[in-house]
């Protein structure tokens, strides 16, 4: 069984589910290159817990975000929240953030001896936007009941700003781990 | 805008049965209609099942405005679906599906405003009792939760400042110089506080602490430790001492 989480671990998993909710209250830039979809700050969240406290408290922190959505509080971009985003067809994005910090937090242990921008950038790919998309398009799929295919077409408008933010999330763990390492254990 | 919308906004309504009813029992005739819902194939069926939904709207003290603003977030999302699944397969599957959804969403939504925040809070800790033997202490979830409540307000208003701060330096455009110290703020404030709760060691070891204690540490102790925990400057990137 996993090992014990010290108060200090709670406090770090409450704080990045607060930043997380924070993220939300910047406003979302709309990139014309990008077809003028908007990108909202918040999926940096998970990938940002990953990749700075490691896989298993930020996947805490993730579920303590879902917990804070489940419990009524509007802290997703646009002011959602309540039990009704579970009722939505965009659910699966919502717990997918949970995995997202686990694989991001998980390799970026693995690789935290050597990590660098290009690591943290495709740890955070691998982690924010593959698995979040592994859920979030099957999810959208069944629930709307369309094709995986279609799913995944409307899905992917989204996809060049995950990757603006995963490179962002790079550039913060990089710095971070030099003036503020949270994850030594491994090395 | 974080307004809980489980008490603040409602706060002087009067509170009809369906607030009172146990969180436990709405969650689970959520979870019964649910099912049922994705059982029904007719969507004139569907929308006779909006009735009910309606009824339970007005009961709780609410109207088809209220219904109208929990869909709103939504409402582009379905009328694509609508669309798609009109031209693709059906306007009958169509409509099904989007008042599936809707109805889902608005059941569900009515559990959010008719719960206070707290009590579904409370209503999580003690469902998770029976994981004590996994390892999981309820009090630390419990903990968890009123740590991230009391600490959204303090970082959405750091992220304000420093928005604010790099703007007037004309970096307000610039994501890097908004996230990182927003994030390294962050981590100084969470040493702070875990600092401020170790050294009452109130938490320390397995044993959840009483009710009494608890409040103490979640209403006073991480307020005055959150005032002790003053906002790093934004200097402070250059490597920091740690423990």
């Amino acid at each position: 069984m996993p090992e014990r989480i010290s108060t200090r671990d709670i406090v770090y998993i409450a704080l990045f589910a607060a930043l997380t909710a924070a993220l939300a209250l910047f406003p979302p830039i709309a990139v014309p290159i990008l077809g003028g979809v908007p990108i909202s700050a918040q999926s940096m969240g998970p990938m940002l817990a990953g990749a700075i406290l490691g896989g298993k408290r930020g996947a805490l922190s993730m579920l303590l975000v879902v917990g804070l959505v489940a419990v009524g509080l509007p802290i997703l971009s646009g002011g959602r929240g309540g039990l009704g985003v579970f009722a939505g067809p965009t659910a699966g994005f919502l717990v997918g953030w949970i995995g997202a910090a686990f694989v991001t937090g998980m390799l970026h242990e693995f690789g935290w001896r050597k990590l660098n921008f290009l690591s943290s950038f495709t740890y955070a790919v691998i982690g924010g936007i593959g698995v979040v998309y592994a859920l979030g398009i099957p999810w959208v799929a069944f629930w709307a009941e369309i094709s995986l295919t279609k799913a995944a077409i409307g899905s992917a408008a989204f996809i060049p700003g995950d990757l603006l933010k995963a490179a962002l999330v790079g550039i913060v763990a990089v710095t971070v781990k030099r003036s503020y390492p949270l994850i030594q254990k491994t090395a | 805008m974080i307004a809980a919308p489980g008490h603040g906004r409602d706060s002087g309504r009067p509170r009809s049965p369906l607030h009172r009813l146990a969180p436990g029992v709405k969650l689970l005739a959520l979870a019964v209609s649910g099912t049922g819902l994705v059982l029904i194939g007719d969507w004139r069926v569907m929308a006779a099942a909006l009735v009910p939904v309606l009824l339970l709207y007005l009961a709780a003290g609410y109207g088809p405005r209220e219904m109208l603003r929990q869909l709103r977030p939504l409402m582009w999302l379905l009328v694509i679906l609508l669309v798609a699944q009109g031209l693709m397969e059906s306007w009958a599957l169509g409509v099904l599906i989007v008042l599936r959804i809707a109805i889902l969403v608005l059941m569900a939504a009515l559990i959010t405003l008719t719960t206070p925040t707290e009590v579904l809070i409370e209503t999580i800790e003690r469902l998770l009792t029976p994981f004590r033997r996994f390892g999981v202490n309820p009090a630390k979830v419990g903990l968890a939760f009123s740590l991230a409540l009391r600490f959204i307000p303090v970082i959405s208003d750091q992220a304000r400042q420093i928005r604010e701060a790099q703007a007037a330096r004309g970096l307000g455009r610039n994501p890097i110089a908004l996230a990182l110290p927003l994030i390294i703020r962050t981590l100084k404030m969470a040493a702070d506080v875990a600092d401020a709760i170790e050294a009452r060691s109130l938490y320390d070891g397995d044993e959840p602490p009483d009710d009494r204690v608890r409040a103490r540490v979640v209403s006073t102790e991480t307020r005055t430790s959150c005032l002790n925990a003053s906002a790093p400057e934004t200097s402070s990137i250059s490597p920091s001492s740690r423990r």
